[in-house]
């Protein structure tokens, strides 16, 4: 091998297209991400259980009560897209212990060292989170069609499901980076993961409406950014379904708090190294 | 803005000298001062050993020259750009392999070389070549497309050394590279970086608690004690001026003195032992 150094070496200037760089970069870690799950794919299958039982066991049981109003839908295609965003949900605010396992391994610290820009390394995993949440639809999809839920199978819609689960797995595992990126070791992070979930998932329409709940809990689910996602699922999954907030919201706020958590979370990345 | 060091007469264009050069650099956690005032010089083309206690602050200031941690106060020039104000200079011109094990195992060598090659922008139509000739060079070309949680201790070192020098840096930054290493192994990444240095082109920082390790490959050491520099020379020098027949474990302990170290934290010495244990 010739040993040159790094002065006569493209890598060794400033970058004449930093699009392009920030893209491959991102597209980078993103890609390894995907790869080791595409090696060690009983992780998917260990995901799907939860959904599939809320599904199964919840769906078939409250859907016979009738207790709970729901308008044009039946019960289960109510919830068939709350389960759907609370699969993403669990599966992604614990994306921050893989950062953690990283940090102490000491991938975190050679990821650093590299000229590629924080953001990348944060946007690259977000993206990879955002992947790794589409198997997931499919098994959900797969299960709520054999319990005869109206699905809509039109392209532009199935594209929108995707979208949404992408942009609903980026958004919850950046903010688990962020929390990760806060308190550093495992043992700190599986407590507050285990915090967040449940509240995230009660106080959000996904099992039952807005209108159900005491006004307090109303104000909190109207903040919550996962019931803008069952909101966008319930419209584009569904063949009769509709968005009580209007799709455009539901994307706006996901994209709004991604671009806010990844901001964040670039700033805070580094001090994983410290 | 980046602004580059001046070259000295002795240098090619372009190319700053000395390789590292600190300025009263000093590191505070809350209370505790890791690193005090120090002033380092690090010539182009050597291996520079950074030896110490466990607490001394040689990881300490690697992070700072490495960019990852900030000084509080002081300066530090890498390849001639200041560290905090060119921090993206400097990481252009650094190779860097922590402690810690840091190939991923999920990933086959090649995969991991193709990260680094593809962070470090290095043009597509070379990236080929280039991560042959790495794997060439370290002697991992029949296990490139296996997972690297299959390597040896020994394998996965080289495989990280492969890694830090795929963009030719101009410096290169070793913690404790052959932690936890068999014999032979040990030999082995000594081996590659005598070649590296025989090459020329690069400079290489390296801490290490190995005593005989210091001896073998370095050019100029410093013993750091309690943060700052207790002792610095070429090792014939040190051991010269302890008497006839000294060794650098001789030297070392004369100069951070005899009694039992309490330096060090826990998290220091957990992740020690982890290294050694992943890679053993």
């Amino acid at each position: 091998m010739t040993y040159v150094g790094s002065a006569a070496l493209p890598g060794g200037s400033a970058s004449r297209a930093p699009v392009r760089d920030f893209l491959g970069q991102t597209l980078a870690i993103a890609e390894v991400e995907v790869r080791k799950l595409a090696r060690d794919p009983t992780e998917l299958a260990t995901r799907a259980v939860q959904p599939v039982l809320w599904l199964l066991v919840f769906g078939q049981v409250f859907g016979r009560l009738h207790a709970i109003p729901t308008g044009d839908l039946s019960y289960i295609e109510f919830m068939a897209p709350g389960v759907l965003a609370q699969g993403v949900l669990f599966s992604a605010i614990f994306y921050g212990i893989a950062v953690i396992w990283e940090r102490d391994l000491g991938i975190v610290h050679k990821l650093l060292v590299s000229p590629a820009a924080r953001a990348t390394l944060v946007l690259g995993k977000a993206l990879a989170a955002g992947i790794r949440g589409l198997p997931q639809a499919v098994i959900i999809f797969v299960l709520a069609a054999f319990l005869h839920v109206r699905l809509d199978f039109r392209p532009a819609s199935l594209l929108g499901v995707a979208a949404l689960v992408m942009l609903g797995s980026a958004t919850f595992s950046t903010f688990s980076l962020v929390v990760a990126c806060v308190v550093k070791t495992r043992e700190r992070f599986m407590g507050i993961g285990q915090v967040l979930t449940m509240p995230l998932f009660f106080a959000s329409n996904a099992i039952y409406p807005l209108e159900l709940m005491p006004g307090w809990l109303r104000v909190i689910a109207r903040v919550n950014p996962l019931t803008y996602l069952v909101d966008g699922l319930r419209a584009t999954m569904i063949s009769h379904g509709s968005s009580r907030f209007g799709l455009g919201l539901d994307y706006l706020v996901g994209l709004g708090l991604l671009t806010v958590l990844v901001l964040v979370a670039a700033r805070l990345y580094p001090g994983l190294a410290r | 803005m980046a602004s580059q060091a001046p070259a000295d007469s002795t240098s090619p264009p372009g190319v700053p000298s000395p390789a590292i050069e600190t300025d009263h650099l000093r590191r505070e956690y809350g209370e505790v001062v890791a690193v005090n005032d120090l002033a380092l010089t690090v010539d182009r083309g050597v291996i520079f050993g950074l030896l110490g206690p466990n607490g001394a602050g040689k990881s300490t200031t690697i992070k700072m020259l490495t960019t990852l941690l900030p000084p509080t106060r002081g300066s530090a020039r890498v390849a001639g750009f200041d560290v905090v104000r060119d921090a993206a200079e400097v990481r252009r011109r650094i190779g860097y392999v922590p402690q810690l094990l840091s190939a991923d195992g999920g990933l086959t060598g090649r995969e991991n070389l193709t990260l680094s090659a593809k962070l470090y922008r290095l043009p597509r139509p070379e990236r080929g070549e280039r991560i042959r000739a790495a794997l060439a060079f370290m002697e991992l070309e029949a296990a490139a497309d296996h997972l690297v949680r299959t390597y040896s201790g020994g394998m996965i070192r080289r495989l990280e050394l492969a890694q830090a020098m795929l963009h030719q840096p101009q410096v290169l930054f070793l913690d404790e590279p052959t932690i936890g290493l068999d014999p032979v192994a040990r030999l082995a990444v000594w081996e590659r970086l005598r070649d590296l240095r025989g090459r020329g082109g690069i400079t290489i920082l390296l801490t290490t608690h190995d005593m005989e390790e210091a001896d073998e490959l370095c050019d100029h050491l410093v013993i750091m004690h309690q943060g700052v520099v207790a002792l610095a020379g070429r090792p014939a020098d040190l051991k010269a001026r302890v008497g006839e027949g000294a060794t650098l474990d001789d030297v070392f302990i004369r100069s951070v003195g005899g009694a039992i170290g309490e330096g060090g934290s826990y998290r220091d010495v957990r992740r020690l032992r982890s290294t050694a244990r992943r890679l053993g």
